[in-house]
């Protein structure tokens, strides 16, 4: 009944599971207490979130004037952020739509974790803007609702609300995708519980049954959700693109954005997923579930979209100098040559140099090069942000406005305490969720698990037909 | 006030026996009430004679419905309700709602649809529905038919194709 596999792809799932063995490996970690590592990680994780805190109380109290930024640089590390962390929101969602539709059955070991950091890296992104606003008690002025004031209307052409509604609609819809394949394996863990957490995960499971139908609906949701989300995921960078592309910025208005933000939004995000399922499957012992395999496949997509931000930042150079415009030319000589060159050389070799290493497999399967790697993609694609919006806009046209931005430690406070949040919420998730998603596993192990795969399936396949052999003669 | 069931299910160890068994099923003209399984089971909807979903139907119109809601209000506030002039631009500026209308079109039908799923499924939190045995959401796969009303005789009928058809375990229970 399983798809033809071809003889050469790796086993998903190793280790010889069945499937209980299956329920069992990765729903006892939401059943057991926490160990030391976790506790102190979640510790140190509350700790930056305090500080996010206090940093957004004294950005409300004191003003936006507590932030460094100036008569020309009107966005600085906020945005940056922002920037940053929706770009570390798109690994999820590409990994659970766009693999779902080109049946790469990798996904289902890594799609529900990565989907979590989705969520996670989006409420990070979407605080952002919001306390950028400086009068946040304003905030509810985006949203078009029928208003004492003519009513006036929000302005439908300006990219900045486009944004309000493609981030909004992104979050919601990878809630919902998110959750509903979650159901199933909530089940799970509840009809494994007792008492309370019974209640509670029955709770969350909505009453999941198993049955015939609600699956056929459930993978038919799935599919059209993924669908859906695909054009979606692709679209909301390319808005966030368009807050820049479609101002009159030397150095913004350029039409390479949307592509170019969109493969460097999926670069940032699998290198964050990288980083984060390394820790998890050997934290949380699923090395059997998240497999070299998947880490390989995921580096293959760290290279590919990696090379195509590397030739979207030489398109941008040539382009520069081929306009013949001088102010362009002079945005591209400065970001390279000029007072921030440190952060435009980090950029080129963390996002352009560091994927290269993955040409070669040794690196693609290496989990210390992997881990090492991501983490400086990562740094790279902050870089990349800060010299597209700083180093931009310390150069204004009038060099009597020019200036040397540095943050303060709100803004600094800020960032940290978003990451407070992030591995906060990361680590409350691998605790009352599965981190794989089980029914899916399950449903890939005849085709992918290694006792069905490659040379192991030959001597699987003998041993089940010598049994029922014995079986037939037994009932004889 | 819900009538209650009288279940007769058998459980199977591996999703083939369980295709078998439904096949057989349909040979023998045995009314099955539901079939539960711990993951989707390929090629088991034909076999239990389920139509295919018409969720993506639903999908359609909900996100049809998005489109002309978003496209037809921002044409409406910069046409007829409040019309403003942004960077030289026509009142009604097509190329500009784009964006919102997708971001809409998106919305509508995901969470059309996600609503109708759990509301046909009769899912939703604070449901709690019968489950039949704790190990269906593990490695268990069960068939279940509704024995209300059946004579004994009909009832051995049933209990016999389980034993035929290599069920690991077979109970009773009302639901």
């Amino acid at each position: 009944m399983s798809a033809v596999i071809s003889p050469i792809r790796e086993p998903l799932i190793e280790g010889n599971k069945s499937y209980h063995d299956i329920t069992e490996d990765i729903a006892s970690p939401t059943e057991k207490v926490p160990n030391q590592t976790w506790i102190l990680a979640f510790i140190v994780s509350v700790g930056f979130l305090t500080f996010g805190v206090v940093c957004i109380f004294w950005t409300v109290w004191f003003g936006i004037g507590s932030w460094d930024l100036n008569r020309t640089v009107g966005w600085g590390w906020d945005i940056t952020n922002f920037v940053w962390w929706v770009g570390i929101g798109h690994a999820g969602t590409l990994i659970s739509a766009i693999l779902l539709l080109f049946r790469q059955k990798w996904r289902t070991g890594v799609n529900r974790a990565a989907e979590a950091m989705t969520i996670f890296a989006v409420i990070c992104a979407g605080m952002f803007p919001a306390i950028h606003a400086g009068r946040q008690w304003m905030l509810f002025f985006i949203f078009p609702y029928p208003n004492t004031r003519g009513p006036l209307w929000v302005n439908f052409n300006s990219p900045l609300l486009w944004d309000v509604f493609a981030i909004s609609t992104y979050l919601t819809v990878s809630l919902l995708f998110w959750y509903t394949g979650l159901v199933p394996d909530f089940a799970t863990v509840r009809d494994r519980a007792k008492g309370l957490r019974k209640r509670l995960y029955n709770f969350l499971s909505f009453g999941w049954t198993g049955s015939a139908k609600h699956w056929q609906r459930w993978e038919s949701l799935a599919l059209i959700l993924a669908g859906l989300a695909t054009p979606l995921v692709l679209s909301v960078h390319t808005i966030v693109s368009f807050d820049f592309a479609t101002s009159v910025i030397p150095g913004w208005h350029t039409t390479i954005f949307p592509p170019y933000f969109v493969a460097g939004a999926i670069f940032s995000g699998f290198a964050m997923v990288q980083t984060l399922m390394i820790i998890t499957r050997k934290v949380l012992n699923l090395q059997e579930y998240i497999t070299l395999a998947h880490i390989e496949s995921m580096n293959k997509v760290i290279l590919l979209t990696g090379s195509i931000v590397g030739t979207a930042y030489l398109t941008e150079l040539f382009i520069a100098w081929y306009s013949g415009y001088v102010y362009e030319q002079f945005a591209f000589y400065n970001r390279a040559l000029g007072v921030y060159a440190w952060s435009y050389f980090g950029m080129m070799f963390c996002n352009v140099i560091s994927p290269q290493f993955f040409w070669f497999k040794r690196f693609r399967r290496s989990l210390w090069w992997t881990f090492f790697l991501s983490i400086v993609v990562n740094i790279g694609m902050w870089f990349e942000r800060f010299v597209i919006i700083a180093t931009t806009l310390a150069r204004d046209y009038l060099p009597s406005s020019w200036s040397y931005y540095v943050p303060t430690w709100v803004e600094i406070g800020l960032f940290l305490g978003t990451l407070g949040i992030f591995f906060t919420l990361y680590l409350l998730f691998t605790r009352v969720a599965p981190v794989v998603a089980i029914a899916e596993v399950k449903s890939i192990l005849k085709s992918s698990g290694d006792q069905y795969t490659g040379k192991n399936a030959e001597h699987h396949y003998k041993e089940v037909v010598e049994k029922s052999d014995t079986a037939h003669a037994h009932s004889h | 006030m819900k009538e209650h069931k009288e279940v007769l299910y058998g459980l199977y160890d591996d999703e083939e026996d369980l295709l078998r068994a439904v096949k057989q099923a349909g040979a023998d003209h045995l009314d099955i009430m539901d079939v539960f399984t711990p993951f989707p089971v390929h090629g088991l909807d034909p076999l239990l004679g389920l139509s295919e979903s018409r969720l993506h139907i639903a999908g359609f119109f909900y996100g049809a419905l998005g489109t002309l809601t978003a496209f037809g209000f921002m044409t409406w506030v910069f046409t007829r309700d409040w019309p403003i002039i942004f960077g030289g631009k026509p009142y009604f500026s097509a190329p500009s709602f784009i964006p919102i209308t997708f971001e809409l079109t998106v919305l509508f039908a995901a969470v059309g649809m996600v609503v109708t799923f759990y509301t046909i499924c009769g899912l939703g939190p604070g449901v709690v529905n019968p489950v039949l045995d704790d190990r269906i959401t593990d490695d268990k796969f069960c068939i279940a038919f509704k024995t209300n009303g059946y004579s004994d005789t009909e009832i051995g009928k049933l209990r016999s194709f389980f034993s035929n058809t290599g069920a690991s375990e077979v109970s009773t229970k009302t639901i």
